[in-house]
């Protein structure tokens, strides 16, 4: 199986240059316009188009029964999308930072983990739950939380986390078709990053699975969301100085690709993690695992992690020093291969 | 409901008393520490909203509008009593002493823009909607526990009251009977969505009648309604009368924040009606033989030169300091985090 090569789209080839924002805007609007159950809410989503404009216009196309504005109540929001799963919508909620779901948690925790299996299948809540996070913008206090391993530790739950405005349009279509609950993160640092070509129409890009960015000997790098620019950076530092590094976007958080972790580490056999949120509690220390389960033998240095600190995100003026950087992975990079 | 809450009012929009009682209890001092700190607030806003347009601090959410609910609100509390202000209520902490020089540095992402002065009960800015509210009724609790006659009041917006948080602290304070005085800034708005798709209840004030706590909705464009309100809100606490929610009807002029762009939710032309705070201040005081040029220019210039030594202390003050990231997260660090922190330290030494 070739990582490499991404799926292509079903309807038609055609494409146009976009950011991650309009990608995100135009797989939601491929969803209301393929799916009649699917309902858009959140805070300042209808009107507004939302904070960073992910819904603009949208609204006006599909009216207000389908692109909710909803009171400001994140365990409302949640809360109601259950009800609204359970009788057949699809409900796309949108939790305007990923430091405003904690209002949520009890409902996420509670409920939509684990309908499903408490009932033996008889009930279940597939929605998806769309948070920006992370830090890296200048935003006030709150708004950078990068909370993904609250949700990949809760069992009965999907975490999804793109990276390029491609696989944010295609994964986010493949969450609002999954039968199971997702919480789909949005860096926001990469929303207005980059242009790239995004087809037209439906497409999907499977979740479960990750991406091999570039190709290398000596060391994995493995990053999802703002962080993979990071890791890539590094990498290219790395390669000046001679050490050929291969970069792996896991796109999917829970369930991992188990594979394509395996795959590279056996081969590099070596890996720096890279993550922005608190290291302790971290998903690196499940990524350590998958390593541990599947390459333990093929290791020549201990695994690197470059993470956030065990501290809380701090207001602005010290988040580059709380957030990984290039540099910090570089100096990883050297460690593990000068083991 | 809305005839069971009319918005009271002292003044109309034009600066005329209703009720001509009042002409004795608002003398010269109050006047003009009303007016003094309503100007002094909305400088500092404007220049808040200047310095970020410039890239000199970071997103700030003006409360240009508001300044009579702010201001009216907090000069009804004594020192000892506590202020659990939003994001938007930095006319209200100024007012109630918090240090301008830190309030800046607040919205340029510092983390001594917090730190209240001695001896001034000011909690950090809630960002999560309505959040603080509950620790205003835990505090009033402690206060009462305690024996003092202090109170606590909350700031929050009337989206804040969407919230599970708000609820839960009204119906605590009305369990425990707690001195806590809930003051909602109605401004029509949270961020886009305006009240009545926030609510299908036509005040806020109504929301207390779930509790059985007192409730008045006032007139929040009007410093006199706000503060004689508050007064005796205030004084029903220390009293131990328990708990009041206040609803100032009030209007925010500008965005929601320096992010945010309005026209994109309101229609045209809507709040132009509304007579500025100030100006009907002004207008009272004209009206009412309180209006001195002298007082006034002298006024201006004092509340100008202090918004700016303020900003220029701002701006000069050390860089912030990497270790702070560690230092404060426990009384006593844990090793695994001392470890991270000396790591750190010494790559930047290294740099
Ligand atoms: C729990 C939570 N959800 C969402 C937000 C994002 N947000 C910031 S301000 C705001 C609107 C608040 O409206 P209101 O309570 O009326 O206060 P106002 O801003 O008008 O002063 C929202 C939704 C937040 N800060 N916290
Ligand atoms: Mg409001």
């Amino acid at each position: 199986m070739d990582l490499k090569v991404k799926q292509k789209p079903e309807s038609n080839s055609k494409t146009k240059q976009m950011t991650m924002i309009q990608a995100i805007n135009d797989g939601l609007k491929t969803m209301l316009e393929l799916d009649d159950t699917t309902i858009v809410l959140g805070e300042d989503i209808g009107k507004n188009g939302g904070v960073f404009r992910a819904t603009e216009g949208l609204q006006e196309i599909f009216g207000e029964d389908r692109v909710v504005d909803t009171p400001l109540s994140e365990s409302g929001i949640v809360g109601t999308s259950v009800g609204l799963a359970v009788n057949g919508f699809k409900p796309v909620a949108e939790m305007q930072f990923m430091g405003f779901i904690y209002p949520a948690y009890d409902q996420i925790m509670t409920h939509v983990s684990r309908l499903r299996m408490k009932t033996l299948g008889h009930y279940s809540a597939p929605m998806v739950t769309r948070a920006p996070y992370g830090a890296g913008i200048r935003a006030p206090e709150i708004h950078s939380d990068s909370a993904e391993a609250l949700f990949t530790h809760m069992p009965g739950i999907k975490v999804v986390c793109p990276a390029s405005p491609y696989d944010a349009k295609g994964l986010l279509i493949e969450s609002i078709e999954d039968p199971d609950p997702v919480i789909f993160m949005e860096p926001m640092r990469s929303y207005r990053a980059k242009r790239e070509d995004v087809p037209e129409g439906k497409y999907n890009v499977e979740i479960g699975k990750g991406q091999k960015l570039q190709e290398g000997t000596d060391i994995t790098l493995i990053a999802w969301g703002a962080m993979v620019t990071v890791a890539e950076q590094a990498a290219k530092q790395a390669e000046e100085q001679g050490v050929s590094c291969e970069v792996l976007d896991l796109r999917t958080l829970y369930p991992l690709d188990r594979d394509l972790i395996a795959e590279s580490v056996q081969k590099t056999g070596r890996a720096v993690i890279v993550h922005e949120a608190q290291g302790t509690g971290g998903l690196g220390n499940d990524i350590l695992s998958v390593i541990n389960d599947t390459s333990f033998l093929y290791l020549r240095s201990p695994i690197e992690r470059v993470t956030g600190f065990d501290v809380p995100v701090p207001f602005f003026s010290l988040e580059d020093h709380y957030l990984p950087t290039a540099k910090r992975v570089l100096e990883s990079i050297h460690k593990s291969v000068n083991f | 409901m809305e005839e069971q809450f009319p918005i009271k009012k002292v003044m109309d929009d034009q600066g005329n008393l209703i009720d001509s009682s009042f002409e004795e209890k608002i003398d010269q001092e109050l006047v003009r520490t009303m007016y003094y700190n309503m100007l002094r607030i909305r400088t500092f806003d404007r220049k808040a909203i200047n310095l970020q347009r410039q890239g000199r601090i970071g997103t700030y959410p003006p409360f240009e509008g508001q300044e009579a609910s702010q201001v009216g609100s907090a000069l009804a509390l004594e020192d000892g009593d506590w202020m659990f202000p939003t994001y938007r209520d930095h006319g209200a902490t100024l007012t109630f002493g918090a240090d301008m020089v830190r309030t800046f540095l607040y919205w340029n992402g510092r983390h001594e823009g917090v730190v209240p002065p001695e001896g001034k009960n000011i909690f950090p800015a809630a960002v999560p909607i309505a959040t603080q509210i509950p620790h205003a009724t835990g505090t009033a609790w402690a206060e009462k526990r305690k024996g003092t006659t202090n109170i606590a009041l909350a700031y929050f917006g009337d989206g804040a009251t969407s919230e599970g948080d708000f609820h839960e602290g009204l119906n605590f304070a009305s369990v425990f009977q707690t001195p806590t005085v809930f003051f909602n800034q109605n401004n029509g708005y949270a961020i886009s969505v305006p009240i009545e798709k926030q609510m299908n209840s036509e005040t806020i004030a109504q929301k207390a009648l779930a509790y059985d706590m007192p409730s008045v909705r006032i007139d929040g464009n009007d410093c006199f309604s706000v503060y004689f309100e508050m007064e005796k809100a205030v004084n029903r606490a220390r009293e131990g009368g328990g708990p009041t929610l206040i609803e100032a009807v009030t209007w925010r002029t500008g965005a929601h924040t320096t992010a945010d762009d309005p026209t994109k939710y309101r229609p045209d032309g809507q709040g132009e009606e509304i007579v500025h705070p100030l100006d009907r201040l002004e207008m009272f005081m004209k009206n009412y033989g309180h209006w001195n040029e002298e007082w006034i220019s002298e006024t201006k210039e004092k509340i100008e030169a202090e918004v700016e030594a303020a900003v220029d202390a701002m701006e000069n003050s050390p860089k912030a300091n990497p270790a702070d990231l560690f230092d404060y997260v426990f009384e006593e660090m844990p090793e695994q985090l001392e470890e991270q922190k000396d790591q750190y330290l010494a790559q930047l030494k290294g740099d």
